[in-house]
């Protein structure tokens, strides 16, 4: 099991660290041949027009695509927008998820939360809630096609969407000491 | 559980978006839409570029709010700007108009020679200079969420940002190896707070984000500081005081995230134009130094 983490920009250091917390070897990923032989991608928190342009400039986007044909991927908020359709707004997606996202959908960062969700799909979720750190954070908007909604806060926005092995979800589990979201990754990607 | 918010946890976590990324000072909205455009993480929004400031001496203060706001209206990623040190009304006005980060920075003119903003007072995350282990740690324990070099701004010389990544960096090793009855003396002599001093020895790390800042100029600069263990970049003069900023943006910004793969740098570098006009720090009189501001 060898999981890769894009890391063009952002936090991706804060999921390698958790990966190897719970056993799970994992390699940095900044050019197409770093893909060889992974068994799944995760793409980190960061700036999403920053991480799409660096992987436009170094031919990223098809090799991208085509490993989420075959393999999982998670994208943890820029990682999120990234993975979508649609973003309203013209910059470099990899368009794999069925799911119209909107960036800074909660505010600017003043308005970043914390809060706690029921995530029942855990390990241990129907008594433990899950507790989710958003920062600057986008909110999914529709979830039409082979996507399905995974998570949704008291208000009904939606924040966490999967379809088939690919994952997406507005908060940052990787900045925090609960690893039970990674693990269910790890387990997605074996699925 | 109910929403928190501007708690420790999101002010720090922004900084870490930030990471292995480049901030860009801009002095209109053109300027942040070209360094939105380049891949820029983050912009900085002042009136003036350091280069400048120094230049036209004076007293350095807040931009205008109107600046700012036409700013922070221009682009999608992250805004900062900048407050004197001390200067906890600059600070209040920057936080009403919503900015995502405030720098208390040395290079405007300090407001007070003696104290720093109280930074736990406010809901936006600050970002500080540093020049050793104990100025960082200070700077934390007043809230602050983000930690830069001071290195000299506006000269185009990544010397002393080289001097003062070095000084933390090695700091941090010394204290890594000591013995566990020589942290209170320790924390006494470089004047930092002691649990700050033992959480940054559990880390090996300090417990914020650590950018680079102060004299980067180059695509090269931007790998150098990376390389010494930095967790990203700003440029400040640096880009719009050069001959084809769009051109030197862009590859600072594949320099910051290539910073280990020479054959990328080399290939980055190649008919970049001009660079900034550079002004060695040693040339500078003493009284010209911007990064001894700050206590």
């Amino acid at each position: 099991m060898n999981i890769g983490v894009l890391a063009l920009q952002g936090d991706f250091h804060e999921h390698t660290k958790v990966l190897q917390s719970i056993g799970v070897s994992s390699r940095l990923v900044k050019l197409p041949r770093d893909l060889t032989g992974l068994d799944g991608l995760i793409i980190p928190g960061g700036e999403s027009t920053t991480i799409g342009k660096l992987a436009e400039d170094y031919d990223l986007i098809e090799p991208l695509r085509q490993f989420g044909q075959l393999h999982a991927i998670w994208g943890t908020c820029a990682g999120a927008i990234f993975l979508s359709k649609d973003v309203k707004r013209d910059q470099p997606l990899l368009r794999l998820m069925d799911i119209e996202v909107q960036r800074n959908a909660f505010g600017r960062q003043v308005d970043s939360f914390e809060i706690d969700l029921q995530a029942p799909f855990l390990e241990y979720g129907e008594s433990q809630p899950y507790h989710a750190v958003f920062i600057r954070a986008p909110m999914i908007k529709s979830v039409y096609g082979k996507a399905e909604i995974l998570l949704k806060l008291p208000d009904g926005a939606i924040v966490a969407a999967k379809q088939g092995r690919l994952l997406a979800t507005s908060f940052h589990p990787e900045l925090t000491e609960d690893d039970r979201f990674h693990r269910y990754f790890v387990e997605l990607t074996q699925s | 559980m109910e929403q928190q918010v501007a708690t420790e946890k999101v002010k720090r976590g922004l900084a870490q978006m930030l990471k292995g990324g480049v901030i860009m000072d801009v002095v209109t909205p053109e300027h942040a839409k070209i360094a939105e455009d380049a891949g820029a993480v983050a912009v900085m929004a002042l009136e003036r570029v350091p280069a400048d400031i120094r230049a036209d001496g004076g007293v350095a203060r807040m931009s205008d709010p109107e600046l700012i706001i036409k700013i922070m209206e221009t682009v999608s990623i992250p805004v900062m700007a900048k407050v004197r040190i001390g200067h906890f009304v600059e600070a209040q006005i920057l936080e009403s108009l919503g900015v995502d980060y405030i720098d208390e920075s040395e290079v405007l003119t300090p407001a007070d020679e003696e104290h720093h903003i109280n930074k736990h007072d406010f809901k936006i995350p600050f970002v500080c200079g540093c020049r050793n282990l104990g100025e960082a740690l200070r700077r934390i324990g007043e809230g602050a969420a983000m930690i830069r070099t001071k290195g000299e701004a506006g000269t185009g010389d990544v010397v002393e940002a080289v001097r003062h990544a070095r000084t933390v960096m090695g700091e941090i090793r010394r204290l890594q190896n000591m013995p566990e009855e020589e942290l209170m003396s320790f924390a006494k002599e470089i004047g930092a707070p002691y649990n700050l001093v033992k959480e940054t020895r559990e880390l090996g790390r300090l417990p914020v984000v650590n950018f680079a800042a102060g004299g980067i100029a180059t695509p090269a600069d931007a790998g150098l500081m990376m390389q010494l263990g930095v967790d990203g970049v700003f440029v400040g003069s640096g880009i719009f005081k050069s001959g084809d900023p769009a051109k030197r943006a862009k590859a600072i910004v594949k320099a910051t995230t290539h910073y280990n793969d020479p054959a990328i740098l080399a290939e980055v570098s190649r008919n970049l134009g001009e660079p900034m006009v550079g002004r060695q720090v040693t040339d500078i009189p003493e009284s010209e130094l911007i990064a001894s501001r700050g206590w």
